[in-house]
């Protein structure tokens, strides 16, 4: 186990009040594998960096214990534990050239000049910086300004590798690449990670598992599939992309799954994380790509019969909203390949169906 | 807290600078309250009542205060012509002008009372050279307050210059697309945006009028009292310190509660126009007539400026100032054989205080932004607090304070450097503070990330990063502590003698040329001092040291 978290909990005194206080962190518990990516998850405020800065120890839990490489490191500084970070900000020092940037944290073990040259000229080739060894951090642009704190941080082969929404202040396009170099470095030095942001997308692309946080809390742990097919509430639902949620009634249970019913009369089976008991009103998440939608006359089975309301062409794919009898909530369903799917216009009938795989049941709220 | 007390070696630098402001800044006013209201051991009203009943003392707080408030507006609606012109109009001398509003900043401030008189005086150049007008009054306040607004208008410059061009042109293209005539927008959109500057300008230069010395003493006269001035002669000329005291405790009031109301309430009001990209935009707010209206009053106020400059060298290469004009380099070698020993004290004492004075500043302000300590805030304040105590109430404060076992320093150079470093460490803090807001802390938490302890992280990586506003403080307390006067004459004595001081005894006793002469060499080793160390840093920082250095 690299790191450990037990019952960590912070609390601040509240920026406005000073006789409040602000818990940004309540409870978390976290195991990291060895060479494994944990990526924290959460809106902003979430208290997904105070994790990150009490695992570095920039912040000192209220509560709790921090391990590392099977030592409690409650009351090591930063300085002498073995993480490194890479900041949002890269935080890379603007009096030094990259070489020197790179070299400091060996600088600081008392490594010999040529040794860290050899070790920052290795770094540097993997990390497609050649030719950047006497640069100045003004002259880099936005990547590879990102790779030099990537290097500076890697080249000490900490126990823990840290990134703090290490590629919010990239562009769209570098930031879809940098988090596949990422991953693909973290894979190749096998570095224990935790991994901050708020960028779902960001998080599926780099993570073996996601730790999903709202309010201090963690609300889900699992792997990037868990987390979007079978989310544990209705907040993780929710945070993670576009979702159906049908309210129904569990009326059977049948070992592992539970046979829900809706409003309209039909029936489903489902799987839940839960233990649902008969009786109880459930909602089902459906992911709208999950859908499939049908003429009404065809022979198929199907579940729920619907009106478009809403279409949107996008070339790749069309989203409709649908109207449901007896649903509240209108039906978002997304048509992938659509010329062979074939288009619905709006207000035409429609029949919908989802294989009971893509559907996961979690309690109503209420 | 917990990171301190693991920090010894922080501890220690907390506990030496707490101790040594409570000394050296708060002690010296201590005594001068103290000395008014305990005159003979007991608490007594008795001083602060002769004071009041005193028509002549009631007077100079009258005046002081007037003056300060004139000064004020006039040097404030000065420095608003200017910095508009510059910043908003496309006026021709742009750089030229900028100059000339700098160089009342770099130069000792009683050269524009000094000049007055070379002009205006009895054998003034104008009033008699020119004019033959007998028994000219320049003395008092009419001389006085364009002494006045000629010394403090470049700080209103410098400000509201900041102000005006934080102000995004794209508001007024904005308001003028709107429909706007250029007028309305003037008066409905820059001005309104202006004003927390032009208020905060306002109280600064009143607090500094208040507190000028060198103008009054030699402009003011007797006439026209002055409160500062009559501090200073009670003490050194009736030796009545409790009077003196009680004056300065009358002149420490308005100026401290003024100079807080600027720093912690007026300058909070700014405006701050958030931008995200630079905006691009040529100013269209002046009409072609006004801009030459503009360009006329910037070149008639750059021509006064010359010309009190002008009269200072000429005065300090004539012969006999009104009467005989010829040149001469007398009084030059007056000043390099006489008067020599002030000119190398004065470089001694400046040169040795001023990098104190700045490498403190910088760690005070380190602390400041950086570190969570208990007392911080007394940090803050009391280190800032010797920026608002006039000079000459610092100067009274140090005479009380040090004059008496075990902290006897009178007439000693340790005296003179620890007031120097005490008055100009808040230089330093203010451009250390400005630099550290602007590097992200997350910078030196890279560097303890990567095992750096608190030693390592400051040297390798915060000081270096501080240096060029280390040495823009430096320049900036290097001039001050030359050109410094109402506390220094205080402190001065037979062994430790400093030029402003002996430019003021040579007004005082009419020779205007040996007063000119020193002037001249004072101003050339300040502008010698500022290109040695820009050019120093520009080798070192390349184009960025140049830039750094902007006063």
């Amino acid at each position: 186990m690299s790191v450990r978290l037990v019952n960590i909990s912070k609390i601040f005194p509240s920026p406005d009040h000073p006789r409040k206080q602000v818990v940004a962190v309540k409870g978390v518990e976290l195991e990291v594998n060895d060479g494994e990516m944990v990526t924290l998850l959460g809106p902003s405020g979430c208290g997904k960096t105070t994790t990150l800065r009490i695992i570095s120890g920039f912040e000192i839990p209220t509560t709790g214990d921090v391990w590392i490489e099977g030592k409690k490191v409650n009351d090591l500084p930063p300085n002498r534990r073995d993480t490194s970070m890479v900041f949002q900000s890269y935080a890379i020092f603007p009096h030094l050239s990259v070489a020197q940037n790179i070299g400091f944290g060996l600088e600081l073990k008392g490594w010999k000049a040529a040794r860290i040259r050899e070790e920052v000229e290795r770094i540097m080739e993997v990390m497609n910086l050649r030719d950047m060894y006497h640069r100045r951090p003004d002259q880099l642009s936005g990547g590879q300004q990102q790779r030099v704190a990537l290097a500076r941080a890697i080249i000490n082969k900490p126990s823990v590798l840290l990134f703090d929404e290490p590629l919010s202040n990239l562009d769209a396009k570098l930031r879809e690449q940098m988090r596949i170099e990422i991953r693909r470095i973290q894979q190749t030095f096998k570095i224990t990670s935790v991994y901050v942001t708020h960028d779902q997308a960001e998080a599926m692309t780099v993570s073996d598992r996601i730790v999903v946080m709202n309010d201090g809390e963690v609300m889900q742990i699992g792997t990037p599939f868990e987390i979007y097919s079978r989310p544990a509430n209705l907040f993780v639902a929710d945070f993670i992309g576009k979702v159906n949620l049908i309210e129904g009634r569990v009326t059977d249970i049948k070992g592992k799954a539970f046979v829900v019913e809706y409003k309209t009369g039909h029936k489903v089976i489902a799987s839940s994380t839960d233990a649902l008991t008969k009786g109880q009103k459930v909602l089902t998440v459906v992911r709208p790509e999950s859908l499939c939608l049908a003429q009404p006359n065809t022979s198929r089975s199907l579940l729920l019969l619907g009106k478009v309301v809403k279409m949107v062409y996008l070339g790749p794919t069309v989203e409709y909203e649908l109207a449901v009898d007896g649903l509240k909530r209108t039906i978002a369903a997304v048509v992938a390949n659509p010329i062979e799917a074939g288009f619905f216009d709006i207000g035409e009938e429609v029949a919908l169906d989802f294989h009971p795989q893509a559907a996961h049941l979690i309690p109503a709220e209420g | 807290m917990r990171l301190i007390s693991a920090d010894p070696l922080l501890l220690i630098v907390i506990v030496l600078i707490l101790a040594s402001l409570i000394v050296f800044i708060l002690y010296p006013l201590f005594r001068v309250i103290v000395m008014s209201v305990f005159p003979e051991g007991r608490f007594s009203l008795s001083v602060l009542g002769e004071v009041i009943a005193s028509w002549y003392l009631r007077r100079a707080f009258l005046n002081s205060v007037m003056m300060g408030a004139l000064t004020a507006v006039f040097g404030v609606i000065v420095g608003f012509l200017f910095a508009f012109s510059l910043s908003r109009a496309d006026i021709p001398l742009k750089k030229f002008f900028h100059i000339i509003a700098i160089i009342p900043i770099i130069s000792p401030p009683f050269i524009g009372a000094l000049s007055i008189i070379m002009l205006f005086g009895n054998n003034g150049l104008i009033t008699w050279t020119l004019l033959r007008i007998k028994n000219f009054q320049i003395y008092g306040f009419r001389g006085l307050l364009i002494a006045q607004v000629v010394t403090f208008f470049p700080v209103a410059y410098i400000t509201l210059k900041g102000v005006l061009e934080s102000i995004s042109p794209t508001l007024e293209d904005a308001a003028l697309d709107l429909g706007g005539s250029r007028w309305k927008v003037f008066r409905r959109v820059t001005l309104p945006l202006a004003i927390p500057g032009i208020a905060s300008a306002m109280l600064v230069l009143f607090v500094e009028t208040l507190a000028d010395f060198g103008n009054p003493l030699i402009l003011a006269g007797s006439q026209f009292p002055i409160l500062s001035v009559q501090a200073y002669l009670q003490i050194t000329g009736m030796y009545d310190l409790p009077k003196g005291s009680a004056l300065a405790l009358v002149l420490l009031v308005p100026s401290v509660s003024v100079f807080f109301l600027q720093k912690y309430w007026v300058s909070r009001k700014q405006y701050v126009t958030v931008t995200g990209k630079p905006t691009q935009s040529s100013p269209k707010i002046v009409s072609p007539a006004v801009k030459w209206l503009l360009f006329a009053s910037c070149l008639f106020i750059a021509a006064f400026i010359l010309l009190i400059y002008a009269t200072i060298l000429w005065g300090a290469f004539a012969r006999v100032w009104g009467s005989d004009n010829s040149l001469t380099l007398q009084h030059f070698s007056y000043v390099f054989g006489v008067g020599f020993k002030a000119v190398k004290d004065t470089l001694i004492v400046a040169g040795l205080s001023t990098p104190l004075a700045g490498i403190l500043g910088m760690i005070i302000a380190f602390l400041v932004v950086r570190k969570q300590f208990p007392g911080k805030r007394f940090m803050e304040l009391s280190s800032m607090l010797s920026f608002a105590v006039p000079g000459t109430v610092i100067g009274i404060g140090y005479v009380l304070a040090f004059n008496s076992r075990p902290l006897l320093l009178t007439g000693t150079l340790l005296i003179l450097l620890l007031n120097f470093i005490f008055r100009y460490i808040p230089v330093g803090i203010q451009s250390g503070v400005a630099i550290l807001r602007q590097v992200d802390a997350s910078i030196e938490e890279a560097a303890i990330d990567l095992g750096a302890n608190a030693n390592q992280t400051f040297r390798k990586v915060t000081l270096p990063l501080m240096v060029p506003a280390f040495f823009s403080g430096l320049i900036y307390s290097f001039v001050r502590a030359m050109t410094a006067i109402s506390a220094a004459i205080f402190l001065v004595s037979s062994s430790w003698h400093l030029m402003t001081v002996q430019i003021m005894s040579q007004v005082e006793s009419g020779r205007l040329g040996a007063a000119a002469a020193f002037s001249v060499i004072l101003v050339g080793i300040i502008l010698a001092a500022i290109l040695v160390i820009r050019s120093a840093l520009s080798l070192r920082y390349g184009r960025l040291g140049g830039t750094m250095l902007k006063i």
